[in-house]
């Protein structure tokens, strides 16, 4: 990343970022049409919810995202990646949400963050094998949903400079999609973060049941998994994992963002097609007016998302703040738009079949994702308000 | 805004403007000025506010991108600049809202040379404050509704009718006025006239009483009043597209000719430091997790409103040009208000405290900023026709009509 402080022009988001997002725009929309992604992940309800099925996912296309380089777009350039500004990654991430495309990239994308943030020789080799194909997934969150960086899910103890992990890290994403877990674990007063094949000995994963049809979500039982220097990424990482908090809010924030807008779109031309009372229902103020203010939620949401981007790129030390506030928008946004949406498409959007609830459950999966709404808020008031006084200042 | 989006020039009028505005920031008030132009009600506030619009003009901060042959400074992309420096300086408003937002961006882009030669210095110097007659007591939402008559004698129009809401009537030397000249046609039986106010003859201004309970607004009557067709803009029965041109300009969809001041700490320090220094049923109000979550939501609208202008700029990060421009009078009106009425709910009992009370937080601001934003609701358009405009125009739903 770069050093200067200031944020670039435009977002930093010029032609490359701009060719990037487009050449993701068509891709997946030729590629994963509405009426596809039915048939892949919403063909029946009863594997996914009553037998337990993992969601599909098109491996063949996934092969194709790969090819084309996006799974290594936030690993350096050195690690055989492009090295893409947060700004480029986020446009094509919308993109991403807003066809849904269950893969493992998201989570990808998450990981070689953390490893880029972390740096050093075993990030690095990690990081060239995610260029090269590889896919990652964090595995950083504890059974009480925490998201601070000290509450790591593992415990480690080290025999003979090797760590050995025990515990659980849950709401692992897409961990059956994933080659590799970059796992956080407390040993003694430090975080280590260390990077454990899936297959590792004493790794297991056992699969969350969850509503969203486009990922798999899994709680990952570390039974004495043993992990020697070629795969300690950080000795002391709860900084690492602050640092690059920011980012990792972008990435949700922009599949929300994707989303949400797809949502809107797809509700205001069912306004314009569908007739009741002789007039297309949009011209009744009860639907036109909430479309109204769920594009004003998402256009405020979008614009956070790349200022948060490029302040994250400029290195600036608003970057928490600006990604707090993107993904405060972003969950909220998508909250309104998923609940209009259903609501305004009256019966048919309530069916299995019509499938505008594989944006609903998705949107909902990320607003809880690494926090929602409320919880960004809290984190804001104490950097922009400060800490809850002990003894209220009386002299203002 | 980050100083990267500007350019050389823009960077260094930026810090001209702020070198000027730190030099020559006004003594105070010789009384407390209201939170807005369209409230201003006495000579001494009006005496005050003009010569400081006639400082900041000579100065360059106002009508900076307008022509010099019109009485401006000749650049481009300045005025951007000079509001934002304006706003955050904290130094008083213009005073000629209605002349720098809507009478000269109108008449640049409809008026004869002659008429641009003519109207458009005062408007900027603020030394002739103008009026906008559009409402009627039949004609507010439904503005192409136009009752006030038109008609022609010669080379002299005669105007009858009955005008409201007119803020500023009771200082304008000037009306931007909307006539029927063709009853038979709602939209194309409009004709837009630049109208003398203040001393004409048949011109009758009355004030009226707002919620707060300032004044600032007016009826105005017209009872058989004379004015050259020289006055005309633009072609008669195109009243309508006139009218549309001084809309799109008053709603901010534009830079203008100069606005800004009345500004100071942010709208969100200010709610911090109220948060930070009110008792409320019995504890301090920023230490309820609540308010501080409202706080923060107001933040995040705030940042995100600076986000959308510059993202506005940003055409491969809009997906309709109008998308963002068209929102700005209903989320800017709307952000005032939501902070007005957190401020009030912060303030807990404090917040009754209106305008004379010593004691009031922050001299009363907040209730009576409450109540005053409603102002912005309505006017210029309420936020019901905001929303019909937005849906049917950028989302392109069916027409409410
Ligand atoms: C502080 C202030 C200053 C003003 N200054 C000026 C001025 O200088 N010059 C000037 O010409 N005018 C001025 N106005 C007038 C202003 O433009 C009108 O008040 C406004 O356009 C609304 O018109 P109305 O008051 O007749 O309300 P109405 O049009 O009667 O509206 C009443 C209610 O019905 C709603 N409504 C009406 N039609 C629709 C619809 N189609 N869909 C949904 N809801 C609808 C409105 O939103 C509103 O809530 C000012 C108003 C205020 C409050």
């Amino acid at each position: 990343m770069t050093t200067t402080k200031t944020a670039p022009r435009d977002f930093g988001f010029g032609e490359d970022e701009a060719m990037l997002r487009d050449t993701a725009r068509k891709m997946l929309s030729e590629r994963l049409p509405l009426e596809k992604l039915r048939t892949l992940v919403a063909e029946a309800p009863e594997p996914v919810y009553d037998k337990g099925e993992r969601a599909p996912w098109d491996k063949q296309l996934w092969a194709e995202i790969v090819a084309m380089g996006w799974t290594g777009l936030a690993a350096g350039e050195a690690e055989g990646g492009s090295g893409v500004s947060l700004a480029g990654i986020t446009g094509m991430v919308e993109e991403v949400g807003r066809h849904a495309l269950p893969s493992p990239l998201i989570p990808t994308l998450m990981a070689s963050l953390v490893l880029r943030q972390a740096g050093g020789a075993v990030a690095s080799q990690i990081l060239a094998r995610i260029a090269g194909g590889a896919t990652a997934s964090l595995a950083i969150t504890n059974d009480r949903g925490s998201w601070e960086p000290e509450d790591a899910p593992l415990i480690a103890s080290d025999v003979a400079g090797e760590l050995v992990l025990h515990g659980d890290a849950r709401f692992v994403q897409d961990a059956f999609k994933a080659d590799v877990l970059v796992a956080s674990a407390r040993l003694g007063d430090k975080i280590v973060l260390c990077a454990v094949e899936t297959g590792a000995k004493g790794l297991s994963l056992e699969a969350d049941h969850i509503h969203d049809l486009t990922r798999d979500q899994a709680s990952a039982h570390f039974v004495g998994v043993r992990v020697g220097a070629e795969a300690i990424v950080s000795r002391d990482a709860e900084l690492v994992l602050e640092g690059v908090w920011p980012s990792l809010l972008v990435l949700v924030s922009a599949d929300l963002c994707g989303a949400s807008e797809r949502l809107l779109q797809t509700t205001v031309d069912y306004a314009k097609e569908r007739v009741q009372f002789d007039r297309p229902i949009g011209f009744f103020q009860a639907v036109k007016h909430p479309l109204v203010n769920a594009m004003v939620e998402i256009d405020r949401a979008r614009s956070l998302l790349y200022y948060a981007a490029a302040e994250i790129d400029a290195g600036s030390g608003k970057a928490e703040i600006a990604a707090r506030m993107a993904k405060s928008a972003a969950s909220d946004a998508a909250a309104f738009i998923s609940d209009r949406a259903i609501q305004l498409h009256g019966g048919i959007g309530f069916t299995w079949e019509y499938g505008l609830h594989i944006y609903f459950k998705r949107n909902l999966h990320n607003q809880a994702f690494l926090g929602d709404g409320v919880h960004q808020r809290k984190k804001l008031a104490e950097l922009l308000i400060g800490p809850l006084s002990t003894s209220p200042n009386l002299d203002r | 805004m980050s100083s990267t989006d500007l350019t050389g020039d823009q960077k260094e009028f930026g810090e001209y403007v702020r070198r000027w505005l730190t030099k020559n920031a006004p003594p105070p008030p010789p009384e407390r000025l209201p939170i807005t132009p369209i409230e201003v009600m006495t000579i001494g506030q009006r005496d005050y506010l003009q010569a400081w619009q006639r400082k900041c003009y000579v100065a360059g901060l106002v009508g900076a991108d307008y022509p010099k042959a019109y009485g401006g400074h000749g650049n481009t992309g300045f005025q951007r600049i000079a509001n934002q420096e304006m706003n955050r300086a904290g130094v008083p408003f213009l005073i000629n809202i209605v002349g720098l937002s809507m009478a000269a961006p109108t008449i640049l882009q409809h008026g004869t040379e002659e008429q641009k030669r003519k109207f458009i210095p005062g408007c900027l110097s603020g030394d002739e404050i103008w009026c906008q007659g559009f409402s009627e007591p039949g004609a507010g939402s439904d503005l192409a509704n136009q009752r006030t008559s038109a008609v022609r004698d010669g080379d002299e129009w005669i105007i009858n009718g009955h005008k409201v809401w007119t803020s500023l009537g009771h200082f304008a030397k000037w009306m931007i006025l909307v006539t029927r000249t063709d009853k038979t046609h709602k939209y194309d039986g409009l004709t837009y006239f630049l109208c003398p106010i203040a001393g004409h003859p048949g011109v009758r201004v009355r004030p009226l009483v707002k919620i707060t309970g300032e004044t600032g607004f007016n009826e105005v009557f017209f009872e058989d009043v004379r004015i050259p067709d020289a006055y005309r803009l633009d072609d008669v029965g195109k009243g309508w597209a006139v009218a549309m041109t001084t809309l799109l300009a008053e709603r901010g969809a534009s830079e203008g000719a100069g606005s800004g001041g009345g500004g100071g700490a942010s709208a969100i320090e200010q709610l911090i430091d109220l948060a930070k220094s009110s008792w409320r049923n019995g504890v301090l109000a920023a230490d309820d997790p609540v308010t501080r979550d409202a706080i923060m939501r107001r933040a995040i609208v705030a940042e995100g409103l600076r986000q959308n202008a510059k993202r506005a700029r940003v055409p491969a990060l809009c997906d309709h040009p109008m998308r963002l421009p068209l929102q700005q009078k209903l989320t800017a009106s709307e952000f005032q208000q939501d902070n007005a009425r957190l401020g009030v709910e912060i303030a807990g009992a404090h917040s009754t405290l209106y305008k004379r009370d010593p004691r009031a937080p922050h001299a009363g601001y907040w209730p009576l900023a409450y109540l005053n934003s409603y102002g912005n609701t309505i006017a210029a358009g309420t936020n019901e026709i905001q929303r019909n405009i937005l849906g049917e125009r950028v989302l392109g739903l069916a027409k409410s009509k």
